[in-house]
Parts: C-alpha cells; sequence; structure tokens
C-alpha cells in the first residue's frame, strides 16, 4: 500500500507529528511505501535544523530526517506555509530577502500541488493534526 | 493532470480567524483545482461559521479572505454541502451565509446554486462516498 | 466503503468525537488516539456514547497513548479493542480510507 502523510502541527507543541513519525515507522516496517510526507500550516516547523531539544527528550526533527534517511522519503514542506511562519532555504532566502536559511537539508520546500499529487497518487491520506 | 480521477472532500470544521485552518485548507481547494478531481467540500461544526455573509476583519488587522469563496465557482468547485444541523445549532440559516454558485457551460452559462444544504445522514453518506478525506 | 475515523482530541475538550460518531455509517471503524484515548474509559460521562457507537462501529484505542497517559487496560470500556501503530497502519490498509477528525 502507498500512503501519502499529511502533517499539519508542528514539533513538540501537539503530538500530531509525533504520531505521524510512528504511523510512518510502522508503515514502513511493515513493508508500506509512503509516497511523500507533506508538512502544512504549523506543521512546517517540523523542517527547522535550529531546533535544540533537551538531552533527555526526542529530537522531532532529527528523528523525521533519519527516517526519511534510512528510507528515501519525500518530506515535503508547503512553501506559502513555510513563508508565512519563516522557514526558508536557500532559493527562498533569495527570492525573498532573507539574510537566513534554516531548513534541514532532509525536507524540501514545494507547492500544494505536492499534497494534491500525493492524494490522487498513493493508497490511503492519513491526516495527523489538531 | 493525471490519469486517476478521485472523489476529493475537503472537511471544514473549524471557524474562520481564531486558527488559520479554513484559509489554509481554501488554499489546497484552490491549488487542487487544477488536478481535475471530482471535488466536494463539507461545511461541518463550526466549519460553516466560514461561509458567513459581511465578514470586515478591519479591527482584528486580519486579510479577509471571505470573497475568495464567490471565486470557487470560477475554479469548477460547485459540490459545497453545509451541514443544517450545524447551522441550526449554531443559530444560523442559508440567508446568513454568502450566496455561492458557478456558471454551467452546458447551459448556456446558467448561473447555479453551489451550496447544497444537507442534512446530518446525508452528510455521512457524502462522507462515505469519497475516496479522500482532507481535514485541516 | 468503509472508512476508519481518526479521533484524537479529548472528548471533555473537543466535540470530534461526538461528530466522528454522528457521522460514522455502520461498519465504519473509529480510532481512539493522542487525547482521544480519554473516551474509551468505563465511568465516563461519555462512556453511554461510546458503548451505543460500539453496537454498529469498531472502536480502537492505540495502546502507546493510553500508556502514555498512565491508563491500564483494564480501564477500557469492553469491546474496544486496544491496538498499536502497527496495528493502526493494518485499519488504514484495511479500510478503504482514513477520516480524520481534529
Amino acid at each position: 500500500m502507498k500512503f501519502a502523510i499529511q502533517v499539519n502541527e508542528g514539533p513538540y507543541q501537539h503530538q500530531a507529528a509525533d504520531s505521524a513519525y510512528f504511523f510512518a515507522k510502522a508503515a514502513l516496517e511493515k513493508g508500506h511505501e509512503i509516497f511523500r510526507i507533506f508538512f502544512y500550516h504549523d506543521g512546517v516547523n517540523n523542517s527547522t535544523r535550529l531546533t535544540t531539544p533537551p538531552q533527555d527528550d526526542r529530537n522531532v526533527v532529527e528523528r523525521w530526517a533519519e527516517l526519511a534517511e534510512q528510507h528515501d522519503l519525500d518530506m515535503v514542506v508547503c512553501v506559502a506555509a513555510a513563508q508565512r511562519r519563516g522557514v526558508a532555504d536557500e532559493g527562498e532566502a533569495q527570492r525573498n530577502g532573507k539574510d537566513a536559511t534554516n531548513i534541514h537539508p532532509r525536507f524540501r520546500i514545494s507547492g500544494l500541488g505536492q499534497l494534491v499529487e500525493a492524494a490522487v497518487q498513493s493508497d490511503r491520506l492519513v491526516v495527523f493534526g489538531d | 493532470m493525471s490519469e486517476t480521477i478521485k472523489n476529493f472532500l475537503y472537511l471544514n470544521r473549524k471557524a474562520p480567524y481564531g486558527t488559520i485552518y479554513a484559509w489554509e485548507s481554501l488554499e489546497v481547494v484552490l491549488i487542487g483545482a487544477a488536478f481535475d478531481q471530482d471535488v466536494s467540500l463539507a461545511f461541518v461544526d463550526d466549519g460553516v461559521f466560514q461561509l458567513t455573509k459581511s465578514q470586515n476583519t478591519s479591527a482584528v488587522g486580519m486579510k479577509n479572505f471571505s470573497p475568495t469563496y464567490a471565486a470557487l465557482g470560477d475554479y469548477e468547485v460547485k459540490k459545497i454541502f453545509v451541514e443544517k444541523e450545524s447551522l441550526e445549532e449554531r443559530g444560523l440559516s442559508l440567508d446568513d451565509l454568502q450566496h455561492l454558485t458557478w456558471e454551467d457551460e452546458d447551459e448556456d452559462w446558467a448561473e447555479k446554486d453551489s451550496i447544497h444544504l444537507v442534512n446530518r445522514a446525508e452528510m455521512a453518506a457524502i462522507m462515505d462516498d469519497a475516496d479522500v478525506v482532507f481535514s485541516f | 466503503m468503509s472508512t476508519l475515523h481518526t479521533v484524537n482530541k479529548s472528548p471533555f475538550e473537543k466535540t470530534s468525537l461526538a461528530a466522528c460518531l454522528d457521522h460514522a455509517s455502520a461498519g465504519a471503524a473509529v480510532l481512539l488516539m493522542e487525547d482521544g484515548v480519554y473516551a474509551a474509559l468505563t465511568r465516563t460521562s461519555v462512556e453511554g456514547q461510546v458503548k451505543g457507537a460500539l453496537d454498529n462501529l469498531k472502536v480502537y484505542a492505540l495502546g502507546p497513548d493510553l500508556q502514555a497517559r498512565g491508563l491500564l487496560e483494564d480501564r477500557v470500556i469492553p469491546g474496544i479493542s486496544v491496538v498499536d501503530y502497527a496495528g493502526f497502519v493494518d485499519l488504514a490498509a484495511e479500510h478503504d480510507k482514513v477520516q480524520a477528525w481534529l
């Protein structure tokens, strides 16, 4: 089965990102395919490389990055939602006159069309939010 | 844009402005229109508040995005289901909502209503028929 | 078409559980997860509503979320099945689609 996952909330504030992660991990362990993980609304904040969580707690961003690395996952952050919330890659920083980037390299910024495409191409869309 | 045509349902259950979900979900609908899927929008619970007329956001300093609902017809989004019980629980009637329409090119561009008032049981059936449900 | 509905908020905080049960068709499944697992407990003010739902729907609770909240499985309404994330994935695959009540 091909899954598309939508994450609507940022790390730590809501459990959504954790639930999505464990769902994705379990799906992969069962041999399913994750077509794409799409981060929307505050979910775009899962992609910042600048978090420094306490040592004794999970590192949500790194956990996503490791899963993506292990399974070659496509983790997409919505461009409009990212612009609104200040998540930027090189391209965005240059286009919008920002003096820094903060995105973790394992994520890519793209349009909402990627979410719709994932819904069309996958067998199941699973949404995690508030 | 693709061969597959699925029955897409965008589920709206939250009020506008208090949170961003209403606006950002509309943005998905607009982009999604390009994918030629079979699109329906469902407004249930506080989602019905998104469609009220006369929204004036100047004093709260937020963008009034309600005119975007009126543009949905131009994007071929014409199946907008509003739940009757949700309206009634909130003291609203169809008259409190924007009059959303679309133009049917097969009938000489006749203007038709996009909003369909449905009861809970009908809404449940509409949800059942969907292939994919987007929640925000 | 049978749907897997997910409810992730507490029934004492939000109306999502009630809204879900009002719309879920016979034969559908409901997965209580995150704060939604509180709806799976006996002796709550929503126990009657949830037990009633069991007549027509399969109801599941996500074990890891119960454990996190200090809730032992013996406090779960009889008839509700406790599953883990692997079980959640299976449910998502077995049903035709997943519908989140946020």
